[in-house]
């Protein structure tokens, strides 16, 4: 099997496999992974897609933006419909009624994923199923008009944590999901954003290539939850990897590598301040809930370089008995 | 539009049947392109949320216009050449 | 022909999966269906089926993995009860929107709460309304003659719809009674390849499965769904024919027992039909005109043909073993809508009987039999619907 080489203009070669013509609004992050994840493989792939923006949008009949096969049957079982779709295909190969090599994705929203289909999606990966599921975080239910879910960040004010007078957006930080993926044990687990396309399409290969599960989170802007103009899917990703709010890393075999750590850690505020669901944090009165951002941030990437650093000195350990 | 009887089961659909739909009305501001500013580095087609930029031999074309909705990213991330973007924004119909 | 055997229900119907082979089972496990789910994981570690076993973590798990893989193009099958039936509830909706041929089995359970394990009809009748086939058997043999050709109308060019096959939850799935299985290659041969229409694993041809359909369309795919539940009748039919062929059992869209001149009638489903039965030949036995009526088909109902069946009792007594709080029990529904459009008009009492396996004793035929006859003559009706077998 060829590979393509991951520079733009031999990928721009390739077909695109997910149409013009969808009804995601302008500047939506969400196909912008997609697109990047479907030019990354080179082999077939059949998707199934958890209910949500990207869903509804891309398939409303008698139109479909997806060239490639495409299931989507429910809200939290994107993880489950795929497990069917790969035990049918493992079936029909074992008995000779297929040849092809053919490979299998779930794509599913914050929502779809860390609340409502994460039993679903711990399951199959537990079962061991040989797919990939990519999560495309945009951090609320946006499909039924931006409700928090358990990835909105802190502080953000939503439709379902609407920043009052008595309660500033939502109180509870979020939920680690690339973490507690990590500790599934799979084999293969890595955070990305689509403005780090080349860092992107690498982990969707590495995902793709492994026996067994696997399990990306990509940061997905959707300027109509984030309150940000059009134009910003791709700048406001790339704040939330300078601010260390979204860091790229990657668990192989459950080894953790940091794929890119900023030469000068912005501070959170950066990230926060373009986008109208945090405007409230900067007012006055609400300066410690800025100071809890931040320390909710330096507290995640301080462990993922503490882990990373113990990896480190382990396999020095190892080196020097040989 | 088709009556019961002739339509696919179980609203089976015809794959990539998005790409004759229209969404190139929803634009409020129209990319242009400006080609000496060109460097041809193709971040305005991995970026485009709509594939609304058409690439030829590795090479950049021009705008699909029946889908870009005009978010304006593309604009934002052309580098263009010493600093003069080779995407601009205008106005729809202006 | 075939052999003779004591087994469990649930052990027949294990035994149907094994014979019928599925490329992907996807289950749960929960009482009293869960032997049947045991029984073919060890087919299934013992190389006696080339069925890939999916053990999800629930139910609602099981039915999207049995959407997933049947979407994908091959034959699937699961079984489950009650809880189980009750948290699918959603996808199976989407199995029978998607035309999807999975064959189920649901071992009848009651519905929580209070919790209770036992038989009763409240699962299946729930599941009415999801567009999917039903079948309902009153004992093992039946059960297992019902999936074999499950999948054969399941599968019909005609049909394309997901099917249950439906028994009595212990008082079947686990009492031991002899019955008589065909031969592996009859069952093979019976059933038939399965043919994939639009299979997702056809990667040259891809399609889209689940799209967004709006008000414009919306009502011309559930038309669709309609109409393949009209063809099913026949093709129950057909099937049914066809299997008398290689086993010499007969079945129709329901049995009809001592009904043809009778005036007062009983319809009952599964394994109460039994019981009902040989109390039916006492009366009859006393010179009473009485007979029963068992549905085998409940989805697609086949209401004229039941309505004829029916049309010369004068006083009907539906058994439901299925509450409908603050309305008639599902059956009665039915038996009313049939005799409605049929233009006869008996006189139709509904009873409430056997929920969460309460046992349903001849004694109770016996006391539905004397409140026909008191109506047929006196011309009074005491309740329209009542309980059977409660303590007051
Ligand atoms: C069982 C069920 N509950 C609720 C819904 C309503 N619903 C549809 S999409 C959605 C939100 C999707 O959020 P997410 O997964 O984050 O995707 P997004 O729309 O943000 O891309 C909800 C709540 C549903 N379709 N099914
Ligand atoms: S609401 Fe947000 S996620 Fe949904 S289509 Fe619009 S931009 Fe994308
Ligand atoms: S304006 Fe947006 S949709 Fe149009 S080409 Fe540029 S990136 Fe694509
Ligand atoms: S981003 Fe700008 S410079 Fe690069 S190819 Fe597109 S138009 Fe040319
Ligand atoms: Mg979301």
């Amino acid at each position: 099997m060829s590979t393509t080489p991951l520079r733009l203009k031999e990928l721009s070669k390739k077909e695109d496999l997910l149409t013009g013509g969808h009804r995601l609004c302008a500047g939506c992050g969400a196909p912008i992974a997609i697109r990047q994840i479907m030019l990354a493989a080179d082999v077939p792939i059949v998707a199934a897609n958890a209910t949500g923006c990207l869903e509804v949008s891309t398939t409303i009949y008698p139109y479909s933006a997806w060239k490639i096969p495409w299931i989507h049957t429910a809200f939290e079982n994107a993880a489950a419909t795929i497990s069917g779709v790969e035990a049918m295909y493992r079936a029909l190969k074992r008995k000779g009624k297929i040849s092809e090599e053919i490979k299998f994705i779930a794509f599913g929203g914050d929502g779809g994923t860390y609340d409502i289909g994460f039993q679903s999606l711990s399951g199959a990966m537990e079962r061991g199923h040989d797919i990939v599921y990519v999560c495309y975080d945009n951090g609320a239910y946006m499909n039924t008009g931006i409700q928090r879910s358990s990835a909105t960040p802190f502080g953000a004010n939503t439709t379902t944590s609407p920043a009052g007078s008595v309660i500033p957006g939502k109180l509870q930080p979020r939920k680690n999901l690339t973490k507690i993926m990590a500790a599934h044990g799979i084999p293969y687990v890595a955070q990305t954003t689509p403005a780090h396309w080349r860092d992107l399409m690498t982990k969707v290969r590495k995902a793709l290539e492994v026996k067994g599960p696997a399990f990306i989170n990509i940061l997905a802007s959707c300027n109509r939850g984030w309150r940000t103009p059009t134009d910003r899917a791709i700048e406001d990703s790339k704040l939330a990897v300078e601010t260390c709010f979204w860091p790229l890393y990657e668990y192989e075999n459950g080894r953790l590598t940091i794929n890119y750590k900023p030469k000068e850690k912005k501070p959170v505020v950066e990230f926060l301040k373009t986008q109208g669901r945090f405007k409230h944090l900067f007012s006055p009165e609400n300066e410690h809930l800025l100071q809890h951002s931040q320390e909710l941030v330096d507290r995640e990437w301080e462990a993922l370089l503490r882990e990373e650093a113990m990896w480190k000195a382990e396999e020095e350990k190892e080196e020097q008995k040989d | 539009m088709k009556g019961w009887r002739e339509l696919e089961i179980g609203a089976v659909t015809e794959a990539g049947s998005a790409d004759e739909y229209n969404t190139g009305s929803w634009r409020a501001f129209r990319p242009r392109w400006i080609e000496e500013n060109c460097i041809q580095c193709l971040f305005c087609w991995i970026y485009c949320p709509d594939s609304a930029i058409t690439v030829k031999d590795g090479k950049r074309g021009e705008f699909d216009y029946k889908h870009c909705k005009g978010c304006g990213i593309c604009a934002v991330e052309c580098p263009g050449k010493k600093g003069k973007k080779a995407i601009v924004m205008e106005e729809e119909g202006k | 022909m075939g052999k003779v055997l004591a087994v469990t229900g649930n052990q027949a119907i294990a035994e149907a999966m094994r014979q019928i082979n599925p490329d992907v089972c996807a289950a749960y496990p929960i009482t009293p269906s869960t032997e049947v789910m045991q029984r073919f994981a060890s087919f299934v570690a013992n190389g006696k089926v080339d069925t890939e076993l999916v053990t999800v973590e629930s139910e609602h798990s099981a039915m999207s993995a049995c959407i997933g893989a049947s979407a994908a193009g091959g034959r699937v099958m699961t079984a489950t009860s009650s809880q189980g039936l009750a948290l699918m509830w959603e996808m199976l909706h989407i199995a029978s929107g998607m035309r999807l041929p999975v064959v189920m089995t649901l071992v009848n359970r009651a519905l929580s709460a209070p919790i209770n394990i036992h038989g009763d009809h409240s699962d299946g009748m729930g599941a009415r309304d999801c567009g999917w086939i039903q079948l309902w058997s009153e004992n093992a043999q039946e059960a297992y003659d019902n999936l074999i050709q499950a999948i054969r109308i399941a599968e019909h060019d005609d049909v394309r719809l997901p099917a249950m096959v439906c028994l009595d939850g212990f008082i079947i799935s686990h009492s031991i009674e002899s019955m008589t299985f065909l031969p592996d290659e009859v069952v093979r041969d019976f059933i038939g390849e399965f043919r994939p229409k639009h299979p997702l694993l056809d990667v040259n041809n891809p399609v889209t499965y689940g799209p967004l359909v709006l008000p414009d369309y919306f009502m011309e795919f559930k038309r669709q769904q309609h109409e393949a539940m009209l063809k099913a009748k026949d093709v129950v039919l057909q099937v049914a024919e066809e299997f008398e062929k290689v086993s010499g059992r007969s079945y129709g869209l329901f049995e009809a027992y001592r009904l043809d001149d009778a005036e007062l009638a009983i319809v009952v489903l599964n394994s109460a039909a039994g019981t009902c039965k040989d109390v039916v030949d006492e009366y009859r036995d006393r010179g009473v005109k009485v007979g029963l009526l068992k549905p085998r088909l409940f989805r697609p109902f086949p209401y004229k043909e039941v309505a004829e069946a029916l049309s010369g009792a004068k006083v009907i007594g539906v058994l439901d073993r299925a509450e409908s709080f603050g309305g008639f029990g599902p059956m009665y529904m039915e038996i009313a809508s049939a005799m409605m459009s049929n233009g006869t008009n008996p006189v139709m009492i509904d009873k409430i009987y056997g929920l969460g396996g309460r046992d349903f004793m001849p004694e109770h035929a016996a006391q539905l039999i004397d409140e026909l006859k008191e109506i047929l003559d006196t011309g009074k009706v005491k309740l329209y619907k009542d309980y059977l077998g409660v303590r007051e």
